[in-house]
């Protein structure tokens, strides 16, 4: 006897049924429709109004690569330019070889390349070209990725832990490497600023993590109490005020003769200072999730204390928690705009100082629109890219 | 070799290792501490608390306790702890509001509610507090109409470039007679719960929803009895008025302060309302089901059965939503409140007492948060014990 397989019959609405189900379908919900409709229709109109007669987008074609780069020197953007080809480059070899587990990002990265090319066409300006070479990258080193060998793979990885010290060591420039000169961190700007502050600040924080969420869950008291008074004291207190400490108290901590570092390092130590106990937090999660069973399989195989730590508990505790840790980088990326507050140039301060010039006076919602729909468009991007990168891993399923 | 004995046990290696820990943290901490004497001694500045008794001699834009510019920087810091948590209590009461309101909404049938709440929350949670803070400020509130043209809404509500203004309330002559009905009707909120309690624990079935109308009607009949009895109500509305170049009566809310409640209250909010969204999710719909088939109405099942056990799985990341807003009102500098945090700033630049200044102010946010979270630690507990 075989069994008959039969989907049930899809159900299929006609446009008028669907209004009535989902908008229409009893006294209040028709009245919730018309009122959202009234709603929508008194605050959308006059947005939309407003945008296409009122508004001066001038203001951000005319400022973008300040925007964008804020004071980096105008001859070095190539560094900028080489990283992102080199970014294009990885995410198309990670296509190729990783499959599914990638391709939400570069889908995304192939998107905006496009999009941003015909920005530059649009606005009349070069980088249509830059946009388009990263493209034609991206899709090469896809091709490559394809015909690889296998062997590949291990080498994939090892580029992506090198390429993020590569990048801050273009950026940054150097006394001795002879094309690469050193570009002070106090001419950073714009969005290069906060991504680089991200990056750094996120890369460094993670180990420190580590270590606080083992000191937690520590049998050793003393230790134990460290960690715990550190974690919650930076959890109980606004970031502001860390990065404000950091700015004021970082040269007064080091000794004398040396000279203090300039407020970008400042910065980046009070968002290290900061997101550390946050990391924490994240991990102590992932070493929660890990069975008692591991770490009993562990010592009845003879492994020591430190050889279960990090070659069964912290691989399984690190998977675990790599949602959570995507969703800190994408805080992280949120609260960089803070550093506005120290001084520093990022987007927001960049639109300040863009709002004193003479020329686009009142032009406030103009600029801080832009600021809001970058972070918003990065944020959007970086959340479907991750997401992806989870179902094709499985992470939290098995 | 072989280690001696003492060496081998484990208890002695413990110890060993914390106060290895400890020694190591003194080191640090005395090398931090002898650079920060030196730096100091080379500014030729003290550490002490000496300064906070002198006069502050700055303005502070605005304030809920009496201040003026010749008092000290002690109270010049209060102010801004003061605004700071004015700002926070009303915020985290209409952030809750806007929260439960948006993330019930997530959830609705009505496709187009469930849009735009997700679509409020998605735009809201992705992008940065202080930008919001600043285009409400800068790019809203500060290009509204003159005084002259105010925006009136509904209700002697005033919108203008110079703040808001709201109707107020006075008292009345009649006040002071009031007092005592006003009295009985709160004492008669805490007698209803009370006996509903009574009722409820003799009963076996959930009380119908209409005896909460008691929680009402009976207030609403003693004020009654004492609209009868008194001459005139004890409250009289105090409505803005435009008299020359400025309205007159009425509440104002500056526009700073009305830019960060308004920032705030709508950020947080689009979090509470995932923390709600995931709250009633939890749920599972079997609980439902199971409430509809003994009988229970939609309203019964949603009070009596969903709601405390969503309230469970809310509460936990409420508190911590809560503690964010508080936090983040610190942003305030961005659009120039004067809370705790740019008053600290301002009197950091003034005495140049800077890890006084700044042990004052986190400390003070620590105990806010610690406070806080102390409360709904026991309102959690006592939810849970309800519970099982």
């Amino acid at each position: 006897m075989t069994a008959i397989e039969m989907q049930p019959p899809r159900l299929i609405l006609g446009p008028v049924a669907w209004l009535r189900k989902n908008l229409f379908s009893t006294w209040y919900n028709v009245l919730l429709t018309l009122l959202a409709l009234g709603l929508l229709y008194a605050l959308l109109r006059p947005a939309v109004q407003w945008s296409l007669t009122e508004a001066r987008w001038g203001v951000i074609s005319a400022n973008l690569t300040l925007f964008m780069v804020g004071q980096y020197p105008r001859d070095q953007l190539w560094r900028v330019w080489l990283s992102i080809y080199l970014l294009g480059a990885l995410l198309g070899l990670s296509w190729g070889i990783w499959k599914h587990a990638a391709r939400g990002f570069a889908l995304i990265a192939l998107g905006a390349g496009l999009a941003f090319a015909v920005i530059g066409l649009l606005l009349n300006s070069n980088v249509w070209i830059n946009w388009l070479l990263s493209v034609g990258i991206l899709l090469g080193f896809y091709a490559l990725g394809r015909i690889l060998p296998a062997r590949g793979r291990s080498i994939l990885t090892l580029a992506w832990l090198l390429y993020f010290p590569l990048v801050i060591l273009l950026i940054a420039g150097s006394r001795f490497i002879p094309f690469l000169s050193p570009v002070p961190t106090n001419i950073w700007g714009g969005l290069l600023l906060t991504l680089m502050i991200t990056i750094i600040a996120n890369v460094v924080s993670l180990p420190l993590g580590i270590l606080l969420a083992l000191g937690r869950r520590s049998k050793l008291p003393v230790v134990r109490y460290f960690s715990i008074g550190y974690i919650e004291l930076m959890r109980g207190v606004p970031l502001v005020t860390v990065l404000f400490m950091a700015y004021l108290l970082v040269p007064l901590f080091l000794p004398l003769g040396v000279r203090p570092p300039d407020a970008v390092i400042r910065a980046i130590v009070g968002f290290i200072l900061f997101e550390a106990a946050y990391q924490a937090e994240n991990v102590r999660g992932g070493l929660q999730a890990v069975g008692r069973g591991q770490y009993e399989a562990a010592q009845a195989l003879g492994l020591s204390g430190p050889l279960t730590m990090s070659f069964i508990i912290l691989p399984q505790a690190l998977r675990a928690v790599i949602p959570a840790i995507f969703n800190s980088f994408i805080s992280l990326f949120k609260d960089t705009s803070l550093v506005a507050i120290i001084g520093l140039f990022d987007i927001l301060r960049v639109g300040r100082s863009v709002l004193a010039q003479s020329e686009w006076l009142g032009t406030h919602r103009e600029v801080f629109l832009f600021a809001f729909f970058i972070y918003w468009g990065f944020n959007l991007a970086f959340t479907y890219g991750s997401r992806r990168m989870e179902e094709a891993l499985g992470v939290g399923k098995r | 070799m072989s280690l001696p004995p003492f060496l081998r046990n484990v208890r002695v290696l413990q110890l060993l290792a914390q106060i290895l820990f400890v020694l190591l943290l003194a080191l640090a901490a005395g090398f931090l501490y002898a650079n920060v004497t030196t730096n100091l001694a080379r500014q030729g500045l003290t550490v002490g608390y000496d300064f906070i008794t002198n006069p502050a001699s700055f303005d502070i834009g605005e304030s809920y306790i009496s201040y003026e510019a010749s008092d000290s920087y002690g109270r010049a810091l209060l102010v801004g702890l003061v605004n700071t948590l004015v700002v926070s209590a009303l915020g985290i009461i209409l952030t809750t509001v806007v929260g439960v309101i948006a993330g019930i909404a997530r959830l609705s049938s009505n496709w187009l509610i469930s849009r735009i709440a997700a679509a409020y929350v998605g735009v809201i949670r992705n992008t940065p507090l202080i930008i919001q803070l600043a285009f409400w400020y800068f790019g809203i509130i500060l290009k509204l109409p003159p005084v002259r043209e105010a925006v009136a809404l509904p209700g002697s509500i005033f919108l203008t470039q110079r703040g808001m203004y709201l109707p107020g309330f006075e008292p009345t002559p009649a006040f002071n007679f009031w007092r005592i009905y006003i009295w009985i009707a709160l004492a008669s909120l805490a007698i209803i719960w009370f006996m509903l309690r009574l009722i409820q624990n003799r009963s076996e079935l959930p009380l119908p929803l209409w005896a909460y109308l008691a929680y009402i009607v009976v207030p609403i009949l003693i004020l009654w009895v004492g609209f009868v009895t008194q001459p005139e109500p004890p409250l009289k509305a105090n409505l803005p008025v435009l008299t020359g170049l400025n309205f007159r009566g009425g509440l104002r809310l500056t526009p700073e302060f009305a830019a960060l409640l308004f920032g705030l209250v709508v950020y947080t909010g689009a979090f509470i309302a995932e923390v709600v969204r995931a709250g009633i999710q939890a749920v599972s719909r079997g609980q439902v089901e199971a409430a509809r088939s003994l009988g229970f109405t939609g309203a019964q099942a949603l009070h009596l059965i969903i709601f405390p056990q969503a309230l469970r799985v809310i509460i936990p990341p409420l508190t911590s939503q809560y503690l964010n807003l508080a936090k983040n009102s610190s942003l305030a500098i961005a659009i120039g409140y004067p809370d705790l945090f740019s008053i600290a700033g301002t009197v950091i630049n003034q005495t140049g007492a800077t890890i006084e200044v700044i042990v004052i102010m986190m400390l003070s946010y620590l105990s806010m948060s610690l406070f806080t979270s102390l409360l709904m630690n026991i309102y959690n507990s006592r939810m849970r014990l309800v519970e099982r």
